[in-house]
């Protein structure tokens, strides 16, 4: 299943390093990935596939905020479809 | 695909601006549940509705954490119970009490279905039934109810209008503790719908399928935003902006309806356009009005700006969707939008200016608040305006009043919650009482002999 990973909030050191490692070791794999900083703002979006992870979406979306909350940025997984219905015709 | 822009505006639609989808309402039909007794049709009604909707609440929180949406009510709406106890309908109580229960059973805040359809006229067993809705939604938590009193093919039940007027002040005096609360579980309908998701008003109607899920959508606090965007843009522009909007909210509402149906193993209904409100900073219509350029909702120019929000909302939505029914439109629920409550608090807004909006949106006078000394023919006689106005525009209109036990203008109703809080509103006192007591019908208008 194709998910988006989106990273926000205050830009510092090694954010990349630790999303990345957080979802190798949940065997999820990441597709595509851009990101931005505007100011000091950090926008980080991951393209995943997590069919090969044990977890759902929904309990990897509960990890993500914790891990987020670790390293005080917000993270979140969502289903790629939500967009896709939000923003193609 | 979608770009990284995309991403992060529903981001940012879902953190900053409140977008959810504000119900996920399962639609039971009841008249499999049918029996002999009253009682033996109470135990198959809270077995049917309880197994149906059992996965309901657990769906609705799986689908929430997969697409990172959230959807804030999960709610049930039921066959109007008045055709289910039509055989017994002096025991109808009991039908509204296993469904209360069932509504706790299942975790969901709200069941609607307390319901009768009069609009052409009243059979006896549903004059029996209107009897017990005062008593039933004082002793019930969860439980909502509904009566249509008119329709554009019929014309208005002007006997039905009268006794509402009775039931509503009956129920506020029986929850004078709670600032006469049963009230805001009660609503008079012209024009009902068989689809609605939202409460208090969802019944399941009798030409749907057996299991179905309808979805509302919300979103004024993202249309806000939009239109925050374009401060300096004309009308039509401002109408294409919240039409785009629109257009995104419905989609997620549409995904969501039909994931939910799916893994509920019932059938897509529909999804309800409407922009509803809630208490909440951030989530009001009023804002919306105020963003198009007025200095305050209730002011000169509100019907206009609802007008051209509403029709550009339904423009949006439509194409979004495969399926839209219910209300689909602009709620102005007083007491449920922080901007109708500060303008009502400043008196600035009124029970006139409210009628005239409800013209041009998708319901009525909706958790109005006014005195609790207003006549039970002055309720009926407002019930009549407002079921006149659906009746001869083709609409749905309703009315939800609360007229507050021992409360006068400028006190204050709180309900909390989803209900929110309303200053007491004045009404006009010019007796209506000769006009309800002639009861009858009002003939349908001329322009209903479409066949």
């Amino acid at each position: 299943m194709r998910a988006v990973v989106t990273v926000t909030g205050t830009d510092k050191r090694g954010i990349i390093a630790k999303v990345s490692c957080f979802l190798a070791e949940r065997n999820v794999n990441i597709e595509d990935i851009s990101q931005t900083i505007l100011g000091d703002q950090f926008a980080m979006i991951m393209m995943v596939d997590t069919s090969e992870s044990q977890l759902s979406i929904a309990e990897l979306a509960k990890d993500c905020e914790e891990m987020g909350r670790q390293i005080g940025m917000s993270v979140r997984i969502q289903h790629e479809d939500i967009f896709n219905a939000m923003h193609n015709v | 695909m979608f770009n990284q822009y995309d991403v992060l505006e529903t981001i940012d639609m879902i953190e900053k601006e409140h977008l959810d989808i504000r119900t996920v309402t399962m639609g039971i039909s009841l008249l499999p549940c049918i029996r002999e007794s009253a009682e033996e049709t109470a135990r198959a009604v809270y077995d049917r509705v309880c197994k149906k909707a059992e996965k309901l609440v657990k769906t609705a929180c799986d689908l929430s954490a997969e697409y990172g949406i959230p959807i804030v009510n999960k709610r049930v709406s039921v066959t109007p119970v008045s055709l289910i106890t039509a055989a017994f309908p002096e025991k109808s109580a009991l039908v509204g009490a296993v469904l209360d229960r069932a509504a706790k059973e299942l975790g969901i805040d709200f069941l609607g279905g307390y319901s009768a359809l009069v609009h052409k006229g009243t059979a006896d067993y549903e004059d029996i039934f209107l009897n017990t809705v005062p008593e039933v939604l004082a002793s019930t938590e969860r439980l909502c109810s509904s009566v249509n009193v008119g329709s554009s093919r019929s014309g208005i039940n002007m006997d039905a209008v009268g006794r509402m007027g009775e039931i509503i002040k009956q129920t506020a005096r029986l929850t004078v503790k709670e600032d006469g609360k049963g009230c805001a579980k009660l609503v008079v309908f012209c024009n009902a719908v068989e689809d609605n998701p939202f409460m208090a008003g969802a019944f399941h109607g009798v030409g749907e399928a057996d299991t179905v899920v309808n979805v509302g959508v919300s979103g004024p606090g993202v249309v806000q935003h939009a239109l925050k965007g374009v401060p300096d843009a004309d009308l039509t522009d401002a109408a294409e902006v919240i039409k785009r909007t629109a257009f995104k909210i419905t989609r997620a509402g549409q995904l969501i309806a039909r994931e939910a149906a799916k893994r509920l193993n019932a059938r897509f209904g529909i999804v309800d356009l409407s922009l509803a409100p809630t208490p909440a900073r951030g989530d009001s219509v009023a804002h919306i009005l105020e963003e198009l350029g007025l200095e305050v909702v209730g002011g000169h120019g509100t019907t206009a700006c609802l007008a051209m929000l509403n029709d550009a909302v339904k423009k949006g939505g439509v194409m979004a969707s495969s399926r839209v029914g219910g209300l689909s439109g602009a709620f102005i629920p007083v007491s449920e939008d922080i901007g109708m409550i500060e303008s009502a608090a400043a008196g600035k807004i009124g029970i006139d200016k409210l009628e005239a909006m409800t013209c041009v949106c998708s319901v009525g006078l909706d958790m109005i608040a006014v005195p609790g000394d207003t006549p039970a023919s002055t309720i009926s006689a407002i019930i009549a305006d407002e079921a006149a106005i659906g009746m001869i525009n083709n609409k749905t209109t309703a009315v939800r009043l609360i007229p507050a036990p021992n409360k006068t203008v400028g006190d204050k109703v709180c309900f909390g919650g989803l209900l929110g809080e309303a200053p007491v509103m004045p009404v006009h006192t010019g007796d209506a009482s000769k006009f309800i007591k002639r009861g009858g019908l009002i003939p349908a208008p001329i322009h209903s002999f479409k066949n």
